[in-house]
């Protein structure tokens, strides 16, 4: 992410409303004020910035997508003006930025809230408090915030007011253009302040969407609790926003199993069963995490072949060739969950659930295995291994000219049974490319894995399964 | 009656310091004349754990007639799932369950024939529960009502509030020719704060040409028989009610974010002659 620091007259404006407000806050200090503390200003935004701000894009967003705005404002002389770029604009595809000042003492407020409103009605992607360019501790954002064209007030609440003692990260936003046309649009911000509404109430955290997961994992299996916070407001609207893993405190019913830092990040350590949960300010959350452990994790066999003679897909034996994809996400038939995301003492997996097809894809460029002789993979099926189970590996070529559809694309599949199968073990798989029956294999392209297993009307009901080693050699 | 305790000097003078805590800090067009708090009649604490006393509370029991003339939803039981008084305060839950072919559970509670009264100071303290579909209520109908049937009999809604507006109350009266959605009704917003997170005492000072509303110690309604677009029925004995209603015409039907269960909590209710 760049930073960059706007200065232009403002800013002095700006400073010199900060100074009267903190000279304010200095008067009599209270007989037993014994700690300095932050400044406890809750001001961001009114007419000018309080407070010194620095307003800091991100990396890629067009630089000069906000100003401050003296014709169209909710209140008092200004706003704050927001112009989101059309797709495609050279000078930034996005807009979107970080509004820091000096580090400040917000635990006496229970919202930022602000008023909006915009050319068109919209949905602004990303929009909350807590990032900082730094560790953002206490990060939360409002994922998808409706504004319409006509000023309205904003509220997002803080989840536990108490953590902002040193924040920083006052304000922060994203959006990109809308829309088919993929048109800009401007919106505005008004009054932008931390608040002590009072209304803010009936906290219900969540961890994994409220859902209790039951993951099977190892030693060494590492997974990261992510958690919201709803509150119902004064109108009646519950506000649900996602909340740093710092605002909560997390805990594992058998640390020797399985621990959990502050950050959420659980480490699995021995074999036994351990359930992963968290509070915000005493509030249990709704869901949890629990984690069979199976005890060691049996790696697949690492691969010896030169790696002159492999292209690999996936492996960290080799240097994989570059993949689009681990998973596609096929709309609307696919209901495979997962990718290359899972690490167990180093070893990077790949990890279906949910399985019923997946593909992974190579375009940029084709690969082009026409020297290559057999397709190579290891892979432990973690669901039951069932009579009239299988895994379908299917291979895609695009064609001569390198690119899906054209009328030259062409696949091939093979299907590995039941009987080749261990629930539980790896199983590696060579399979001489012929066997694919593809005319040509200089543009392969995607490669897939289909078990149906979540489709009930067909055979087949593997789901979850771990991937290694996918390259073909000669 | 039992629940009529005696320590009623002791509740006075808490009482009498409140208010006049409160009433120094009313604004000079508060001019309403003030009920002198001289004698208090009934002061149910809810001091006994279990079932509410029966000498002094008796409960409706299923749907009534159209949801309680109101299309409300829920089922009235005296369950101890519903109704129970526990560490000094009765809990009303309303619950979403399938009972009696209703969709949801809950409770309301009458002095019909046990206690009732003509004027005074009627008030309790409560912490409501929140949420699309939630509706509770403190109120008064008049106790001729099985011969002189509604709206005739009279209703005095000391409290009435909607779980989507958590900060707002109404206070209103019914009678013949004001009655539903013509009743003299005035709400009441919470500044800075809601009615769900902590309690908060909803009264009136009923006299005889009189009810004055108030939320703790602000009072922010009087009607009078020149408000009513009727006759003032409000001179002759008028029983309470408590009950956590769901759905119905004033509040609308629960929604998929409203949770469940929900409790109201009174901590006293007290009248004063």
């Amino acid at each position: 992410m760049r930073k960059f620091t706007f200065r232009q007259l403002i800013l002095t404006a700006i400073l010199g409303i900060s100074a009267t407000i903190f000279v304010g806050c200095d008067r009599e200090p209270s007989d037993d004020a014994v700690t300095a503390g932050f400044p406890t200003a809750g001001d961001v935004f009114l007419d000018g910035f309080t407070g010194g701000l620095e307003y800091l894009p991100f990396g890629g967003s067009r630089l000069d997508a906000f100003k401050v705005d003296e014709e169209t404002f909710f209140e008092g002389t200004s706003s704050m003006r927001f112009d989101v770029p059309n797709v495609g604009d050279p000078q930034g595809a996005f807009a979107g930025a970080i509004f820091r000042s000096g580090q400040r003492d917000l635990s006496g407020f229970d919202a930022l809230t602000f008023y909006a409103k915009a050319t068109k009605a919209a949905t602004i992607n990303e929009i909350g408090f807590g990032q900082d360019f730094g560790e953002n501790q206490y990060q939360v954002v409002i994922n998808g915030l409706r504004v319409s064209t006509g000023w309205e007030k904003y509220t997002i609440p803080i989840p536990d007011p108490s953590k902002l003692t040193a924040e920083a990260g006052l304000f922060w936003y994203a959006e990109g253009a809308e829309g088919e046309e993929g048109d800009g649009y401007t919106f505005w911000i008004d009054q932008l302040q931390y608040e002590k509404l009072g209304t803010v109430a009936q906290p219900r955290p969540a961890i994994f969407g409220g859902e209790d997961r039951v993951e099977q994992t190892f030693i060494g299996g590492a997974f990261q609790v992510l958690g919201t916070q709803t509150f119902n407001l004064g109108n009646g609207s519950n506000q649900t926003v996602s909340a740093a893993p710092s605002y909560f405190d997390f805990s594992s019913s058998n640390e020797s199993v399985a621990t959990v830092n502050a950050l959420g990040q659980v480490s699995v350590l021995t074999a036994g069963t351990a359930v992963i949960s968290a509070t915000i300010g005493g509030v249990r959350a709704a869901g949890s995490l629990t984690l069979n452990s199976v005890g060691e994790f049996v790696r697949a066999p690492i691969p010896t072949r030169p790696a002159a003679d492999v292209i690999s897909i996936f492996s960290d034996a080799y240097t994989n060739v570059p993949v689009d994809f681990y998973n596609g996400f096929f709309a609307p038939f696919q209901t495979t969950l997962g990718g290359a995301n899972l690490s167990i003492g180093g070893d990077n997996l790949i990890s279906y659930t949910e399985l019923n097809f997946v593909a992974s894809e190579f375009k940029n460029p084709t690969v082009n295995a026409a020297d290559m002789t057999h397709l190579h993979v290891d892979i432990q099926v973690q669901s039951a291994v069932n009579p009239g189970d299988f895994v379908v590996i299917e291979l895609g070529d695009f064609g001569a000219d390198g690119a899906f559809g054209g009328g030259n694309d062409n696949s091939g599949r093979v299907t590995i049974g039941e009987g080749q199968l261990t629930s539980g073990q790896w199983v590696s798989i060579d399979i001489p490319l012929a066997d694919f029956g593809l005319p040509a294999r200089n543009n392969l392209a995607q490669w897939f894995f289909i078990t149906e297993g979540t489709n009930p009307n067909e055979a087949g009901t593997i789901t979850e399964i771990l991937v290694d080693n996918m390259y073909f050699y000669r | 009656m039992k629940s009529i305790l005696n320590r009623q000097l002791i509740v006075l003078s808490l009482l009498l310091s409140g208010m006049a805590v409160g009433f120094s800090g009313c604004n000079e067009d508060d001019t309403q004349e003030v009920t002198t708090l001289s004698q208090l009649v009934l002061s149910e604490e809810f001091d006994v754990d279990g079932p509410p006393n029966d000498a002094l509370w008796s409960f409706d029991i299923g749907t009534g007639v159209n949801g309680w003339g109101n299309n409300e939803l829920q089922y009235y039981t005296s369950r101890s799932e519903n109704v129970v008084v526990n560490n000094g305060q009765l809990l009303i839950t309303a619950r979403r369950e399938d009972f009696e072919g209703s969709a949801y559970t809950s409770a309301r509670l009458v002095t019909k024939g046990k206690f009732e009264q003509q004027y005074g100071r009627f008030e309790a303290r409560m912490r409501l529960p929140f949420g699309q579909g939630m509706w509770p209520a403190f109120w008064m109908l008049g106790a001729d009502i099985d011969t002189n049937p509604w709206p005739g009999a009279g209703e005095i809604d000391i409290m009435e509030y909607r779980g989507q507006e958590p900060t707002i109350v109404l206070g209103s009266v019914h009678g013949p020719g004001y009655s539903a959605g013509e009743a003299i009704t005035k709400s009441y917003e919470l500044p800075n704060d809601r009615f769900d997170t902590g309690f908060h005492i909803f009264g009136i000072e009923w006299g005889p040409d009189f009810v004055n509303y108030y939320v703790d110690d602000v009072l922010y309604n009087q009607i009078t028989p020149e408000d009513v677009t009727g006759e003032w029925v409000f001179d002759k004995p008028f029983y309470l009610l408590i009950n956590l209603a769901v759905g119905g015409s004033f509040v609308g039907s629960p929604n998929s974010e409203t949770v469940f269960p929900q409790t109201m909590l009174v901590d006293y209710v007290r009248v004063y002659q």
